[in-house]
């Protein structure tokens, strides 16, 4: 579905891209169920933009690959990687913070943050997703250069697929693929690096003792990115991607989109060196803006779901200005209403205090102060107090009413502790631990970085206990604070 | 077939649904999606191959790989049983008291003694081990064969008239029943045993019954009925009753004499195995010197 705000065609008599011969022509032959790929060959540009995407490109590989080879000493057995999706241990690494796997909200919160700031993005900027970070864009943009170099540009690479076989053919398209599939093979298996220690698996990789997972990991990432970047590109975009569809939603006529100033373009047409510009558009349908698209698209036709928001064909129309005189601009990131205030001859103004992206910014900032406080509030020690239920009491020979309860400590500190437990609400209630010798109070040690299990039981003298539930709390005392964990002393008159 | 309508931006044939002027393009279908679904077919093919798939009438295609999922739990079961062996043989070396006082191998020996008691005990003393009548209550402070770590492990090992050589066995006789006492007698001593526990009892009865109860009972139950761990005779001064408290069930024990049977699990059980299920048993009964009835306590 390819949804086209044609405004070129608005009072004019021009045809479009789908020229009238050519839709008589659709229709002599019925559409078929099934359209093939037409190849795409984007043509190499000089500019701003195409800069800021390489930049970006050498930037976002460097994080990817970098980032697993980044050391970050932690005490003991601890892995020391910075960044470290440890399944093995059931932790996750990231420099400073380390998250267990009940703590998994953070990440949701994170990816909740990510999707929010994605939709003000978007509905500030267009789809500067797409068009710049997003791995498809990196990793196909790194493909089609690699193509360059083997095969030439637009105009060589045309030539040399319709050419026949031949030994200058055969050795360009191998090493074109061969290099494809060696950077393949470098992003799955750069990929495996984030689940277990870098140094050690790339030695463990390669003799063949590496987990299962990692070779089946790194295979699958190869094969993606060999077929999405190689071959299938724009596909992906145009038929496999949700994002195009729901970025609908998040633009409106305030929004920056790489845009065809159609108020100053049109009419279109070729240009003499000598002519006049009067009376006449700057777009001098050079075609220029078509040829540089990875997409594959016209967008002279207005904002459409293909158009990634690249911006090349920004640089290529930029430099065609550049040729013939005219400022330059003629595609650029504009709004909708900018064009049409200025097709009426008004100043356009832009509004990037809309209410869709103040929602947005609020929402993104509640989320990320509920983020902050949660994390800056996060207890050292993660503490649960499970009640038995089956007995819920126990009468002692004397009369005495006991509870037991399993204490559930997890220290997510680096450094083994000694806390101090005591329990209130009970009046004359007596706490001990099986297996924790000594009077006086009862301490239990915790090791670093894992959950301490402990029994304990609470028995109250029956005559100073009434029948019933009554609230109680266990408070947990480590060198620095004290934790206060919620409870309940059962006594009820069930038989037993 | 009519002709189709066609979208005028795009050319391309429309479905004929229209809602509110908004008409869905009949866009065609990538050619890759055709070869996906090729794939898929050829990928099932090589499946039937390699895996168990067709059914026949007397069992199934087993595949190349011979994949099976209960040739994958046997494996798993000898990967944890290679496992377990070690946390076993810790249990085998260490004392009771270390299994207990080690904070790492008491966690071990409840898990290892959480499951074996499920799976053996709980029919009887209930899955928290709370008892039941005629079933002891495991998680109080009353012990009828004591409660120290090795009273309970030695309980665990021999049983209780389970028939193994050491079995521990006392034998409560059906004074009633066999005519070794009268009814009325019965009914007196009956009283006195509810007098014992503290509870208002006929004067007269009791008086009546104090020469029976020495005669009868105070071998076994001690002359003040406070009972021996050592002859396994229960206390009957305390608040835990086996058989019931009431009139009704203290006359029908010495009319009937009902012994129970708790059987033997060595040689069922590993001696590792034992020792888990007895510091299980130990620690959630509090963890008690239970021998002389007291709980220890970590704080006045």
């Amino acid at each position: 579905m390819t949804i086209i705000i044609d405004r070129t065609r608005q009072g004019s008599a021009m045809a479009g891209p789908v020229s009238a011969a050519e839709r008589q022509r659709q229709k002599a032959q019925p559409q078929g169920l099934y359209k093939a790929r037409v190849p795409i060959y984007p043509k190499l540009v000089h500019g701003p933009w195409r800069w800021l995407k390489w930049a970006l490109l050498i930037v976002m590989l460097a994080i990817y690959y970098i980032t697993p080879w980044i050391r970050w000493e932690r005490p003991g057995a601890l892995p020391d990687q910075a960044v470290l999706v440890d399944f093995d241990g059931g932790r996750f690494y990231f420099f400073m913070i380390q998250l267990w796997p009940q703590e998994v909200y953070f990440i949701t919160g994170l990816l909740v943050l990510a999707a929010l700031s994605l939709f003000l993005v978007t509905a500030l900027f267009g789809r500067l997703w797409c068009g710049y970070a997003c791995p498809q864009t990196v990793w196909t943009d790194l493909y089609i250069h690699i193509e360059r170099m083997f095969e030439g540009d637009r105009n060589a690479r045309m030539r040399l697929d319709a050419a026949p076989m031949s030994f200058d053919k055969l050795w360009r398209k191998v090493g074109k693929h061969a290099v494809w599939i060696g950077v393949a093979f470098g992003t799955g298996g750069a990929w495996i690096f984030y689940f277990h220690d870098a140094p050690q698996l790339i030695r463990t990789f390669w003799v063949g003792t590496a987990p299962m997972t990692a070779y089946v990991s790194c295979a699958i990432l190869t094969f993606t990115t060999y077929v999405f970047a190689g071959h299938m590109r724009e596909q992906v975009c145009t038929y496999m991607c949700p994002w195009p569809r729901i970025q609908g939603a998040m633009l409106d006529d305030q929004s920056f989109q790489v845009t065809y100033r159609y108020d100053r373009g049109e009419p279109r047409g070729p240009h003499k060196k000598a002519e006049s510009w009067t009376g006449r558009g700057d777009c001098i349908d050079c075609n220029q803006c078509v040829v540089a698209c990875p997409m594959g698209i016209d967008i002279r036709q207005g904002a459409q779901l293909e158009c990634i928001n690249c911006g090349l064909c920004i640089d290529a129309c930029d430099e065609i200005m550049d040729r013939v005189e005219r400022p330059r601009g003629l595609i650029a990131y504009d709004t909708d209403a900018a064009v049409a205030a200025r097709s009426e001859g008004l100043k356009p103004r832009h509004k990037l205090l809309r209410p869709r992206t103040l929602y947005y910014a609020m929402a993104l900032l509640i989320v990320a102060g509920l983020m902050i406080q949660g994390f800056l509030t996060r207890e050292q020690f993660g503490i649960h107090a499970l009640r038995d239920r089956n007995p819920a009491y126990v009468r002692l020979h004397d009369g005495a009413v006991r509870n037991g309860y399993t204490l559930k400590i997890a220290n997510h500190g680096f450094e083994a502790a000694a806390l101090e437990i005591r329990y209130a609400g009970v009046p004359g209630a007596v706490l001990n631990s099986p297996g924790q010798s000594g009077s006086g109070p009862l301490i239990v040690k915790v090791e670093p970085n894992r959950v301490t299990p402990l029994r304990v039981f609470v028995t109250a003298p029956a005559d100073r206990v009434g029948e019933g539930s009554h609230d109680a709390t266990f408070e947990i005392i480590s060198s620095d604070r004290s934790q206060i964990v919620k409870t309940a002393f059962e006594y009820g008159s069930a038989p037993q | 077939m009519s002709e189709r309508e066609r979208d005028e931006h795009t050319g391309v044939e429309t479905t004929g649904h229209e809602w509110d002027g908004i008409k869905e393009l009949d866009s065609p279908l990538p050619r890759w999606w055709l070869w996906v679904f090729y794939a898929c077919i050829a990928f099932s093919v090589v499946y039937w191959v390699l895996m168990p798939a067709w059914p026949g009438l007397n069992g199934y295609t087993p595949g190349v790989l011979k994949q099976s999922a209960r040739a994958d739990v046997v494996r798993d079961l000898n990967a944890l049983q290679t496992q377990r062996g070690r946390g076993e043989a810790l249990l085998a070396t260490a004392s009771l008291q270390q299994i207990e006082s080690d904070p790492d191998l008491q966690a071990h020996a409840l898990a290892v003694g959480q499951s074996v008691f499920g799976d053996n005990c709980a029919s009887c003393h209930g899955a928290g081990g709370g008892g039941a009548k005629g079933y002891p209550n495991l998680r109080d402070d009353v012990w009828l064969w004591g409660g120290s770590l090795e009273e309970i492990e030695h309980t665990l090992r021999v049983g209780v008239r389970s028939g193994h050589a050491d079995t521990r066995m006392s034998q409560m006789p059906a004074f009633g029943r066999d005519g070794l006492l009268q009814p009325a007698q019965i009914a007196d001593l009956t009283e006195y045993v509810v007098g014992l526990s503290g509870r208002p009892a006929d004067a007269a009865a009791v008086a009546r019954a104090t020469p029976l109860f020495a005669e009868n009972c105070a071998v076994c139950h001690m002359p003040a009925g406070t009972g021996s761990q050592a002859l396994g005779a229960p206390n009957l001064t305390d608040r835990e009753w086996l058989f019931g408290s009431d009139r009704a069930s203290i006359s029908s024990q010495l009319q009937n004499g009902r012994n129970g049977v708790m059987p033997t699990w060595e040689g069922r059980f590993s001696p590792g195995v034992i020792k888990a299920l007895a510091v299980y048993v130990h620690v959630n009964a509090g963890g008690g010197d239970a021998s002389s009835g007291k709980v220890e306590t970590a704080a006045p």
